[in-house]
């Protein structure tokens, strides 16, 4: 058996130790604990009961399809734009490549109530829409851009550094074996691309299903139309609700805890096809 | 060269010029729509009345109550997150024991937790109805809708991103040059701060730059915990969710345009590491 620790001359061992320790058991372990000790306190029966709802099955059914959507957009959307990044050069590409990160640094907040403001049928976009007979803010078309907003960064920035690293040898072989394009890009690049991606893609629908401050304000919030589970989180929390917050809680670390082993196991699977991310 | 032919062969490793320019053009008309539409969209609202009335908005008694506020919960869990995030990539790349896996997965888990989750974590931790929480209360210490908690929230959405970035510099340095300043008689701390800091000083920078703007802008989670009570616990983000949702547009976008501008200034700082020390930041993009 190997040993729990291997002795090593570097010093810091306790103290760095205890650092990560305490502070990841105050910040992030106590409170996921004292929710998950919430749940048992409350009970599976009263959990279920609370969930067991149709606006609550609908709005977790709302969040996780639209997520998958926006992350699907996104994926083929992130995978073209980190091509065009690593591979073309035209003037601006250096203000794209840094705006790509723009959905990281502005706060959720802010790009809700700007998407808003373009997108409802006061707005330059959503007046277009309703010309054209259909309204985007405040259905879930709405919230469907919103998510795409907040996710278009993921898959991007995991795939960009991937293309750096490709052999440009590998596609003049593909073209002297008599390969055209877009055979080479379909049977030999798509495929190095594709566990990168999938991280990208997974990252991004784990980001779009807890999505919260820029979905509630394009969102229109209507009850078994437009509103998402995180949101029946607070509703649940200015009711004093605190079993029925758990209860959705829960359920939703739970999709969360099954994205993030997805993730890992894309990440195991690919190391084991290609050796790296 | 009379001999060529008037021929330009295009390199078999790329697509066609026409294909190229088609591609480009389609996805800067996606991120004109969905980015950078938006951006403009928040500096028009908020110039929409001139540019007295957004900075009258700004001198606000809430306005600046809320931007002191902001400003103090980043000073607070910005540091204690870099402070945590250089002692877990220390731990988890100078040594080696069973477990670091699972560690850094737990160290990851806030990424993968809804904001809206972890503010509710708060609540049922610290809430004044609980066993901690009710015992803090009464020694006049209130957590959840006050400063420590909003502080707690933010900490907690931003816990990964200073350990993020240093770990993969600090696995491609490697352990020998400490190990050598070591054995040539250093301190611990004077390996830290000669040898390692150094080393890895432009990834902690970036580490706390988006560490920053997170903490600066999170809503979610802070909204849960805080209470929005005005000029108290209101944050930069409750305080443009409260104008807006009082019609009071100007004020709402022109604070959201301080914040905008502060993304600005991060993706700017951002791509500057970028291209000036490229080397030094290990091709890590995952935020």
């Amino acid at each position: 058996m190997r040993p729990i620790l291997h002795r090593s001359p570097i010093p810091g061992l306790g103290l760095s130790a205890g650092i990560t320790i305490t502070m990841l058991s105050l910040v992030v372990l106590l409170p996921i604990g004292a929710l998950l000790l919430k749940g048992a306190s409350v009970g599976f029966g009263t959990l279920w009961t609370e969930i067991n709802t149709a606006r609550i099955w609908t709005s977790l059914w709302l969040s996780f399809r639209l997520s998958f959507y926006a992350a699907v957009f996104n994926l083929v959307f992130g995978v073209t734009l980190a091509w065009v990044l690593a591979r073309y050069s035209f003037p601006g590409r250096r203000i794209i490549d840094a705006a790509v990160d723009l959905p990281f640094a502005l706060p959720t907040a802010v790009a809700g109530i700007a998407l808003t403001a373009l997108y409802a049928p006061n707005g330059a976009f959503g007046a277009l829409a309703k010309e054209m007979g259909f309204k985007i803010a405040y259905t879930p078309l709405g919230i469907f851009i919103a998510l795409v907003f907040v996710g278009l960064p993921f898959v991007t920035r995991t795939v960009q550094p991937v293309i750096d690293e490709i052999d440009r040898e590998v596609e003049e072989a593909s073209a002297t074996l008599g390969a055209n394009r877009l055979h080479t890009l379909r049977h030999v690049i798509l495929p190095m691309l594709a566990p990168a991606a999938l991280t990208g893609f997974a990252l991004s629908l784990a980001r779009a299903v807890g999505e919260y401050g820029s979905v509630i304000f394009i969102a229109g919030n209507l009850p078994m139309k437009t509103e998402i589970a995180p949101l029946l989180i607070v509703i649940k929390l200015e009711e004093f609700n605190y079993a029925g917050a758990t209860a959705i809680g829960i359920a939703m670390l739970v999709i969360s805890f099954l994205m993030l082993l997805l993730i890992n196991a894309v990440q195991v699977w690919s190391r084991r096809r290609i050796g790296y991310v | 060269m009379s001999d060529t032919p008037n021929i330009r062969f295009r390199p078999v490793t790329t697509e066609p010029a026409l294909v190229q320019g088609l591609v480009i053009s389609g996805v800067i008309a996606v991120l004109a729509v969905l980015l950078f539409a938006p951006l403009i969209a928040v500096f028009y609202e908020a110039l929409s009345k001139g540019w007295f009335a957004a900075v009258a908005s700004l001198a606000d008694k809430e306005s600046l109550a809320a931007i002191r506020l902001t400003l103090t919960v980043a000073l607070v869990s910005v540091p204690l997150n870099a402070v945590f995030g250089v002692a877990a990539a220390w731990l988890i790349t100078k040594y080696d024991f069973r477990g670091k896996a699972f560690l850094i997965t737990l160290i990851d888990l806030p990424f993968s937790v809804s904001p809206v989750v972890a503010g509710l974590c708060i609540v049922l931790t610290f809430g004044a109805n609980t066993v901690v929480g009710g015992w803090l209360v009464d020694a006049g210490y209130p957590i959840v809708f006050a400063l420590p908690g909003i502080i707690l929230a933010s900490m907690f959405v931003t816990f990964p991103f200073v350990a993020r970035e240093l770990i993969p510099v600090m696995i491609e340095q490697g352990r020998a040059e400490e190990e050598a300043a070591l054995t040539l008689g250093a301190s611990g701390w004077r390996v830290f701060f000669t040898v390692t800091l150094p080393n890895i000083r432009w990834a902690l920078l970036y580490g706390v730059l988006l560490c920053n703007a997170r903490a600066m802008g999170e809503f979610g989670a802070v909204a849960v915990v805080s209470g929005k009570i005005r000029g108290q616990t209101a944050t930069m983000p409750i305080t443009i969710e409260m104008l807006y949702n009082e019609y009071l547009s100007v004020a709402a976008f022109t604070l959201a345009g301080v914040l905008a501008l502060l993304a600005f200034v991060t993706l700017g700082l951002k791509t500057f590491l970028e291209i000036r020390h490229a080397d030094a930041l290990a091709a890590t993009r995952r935020h």
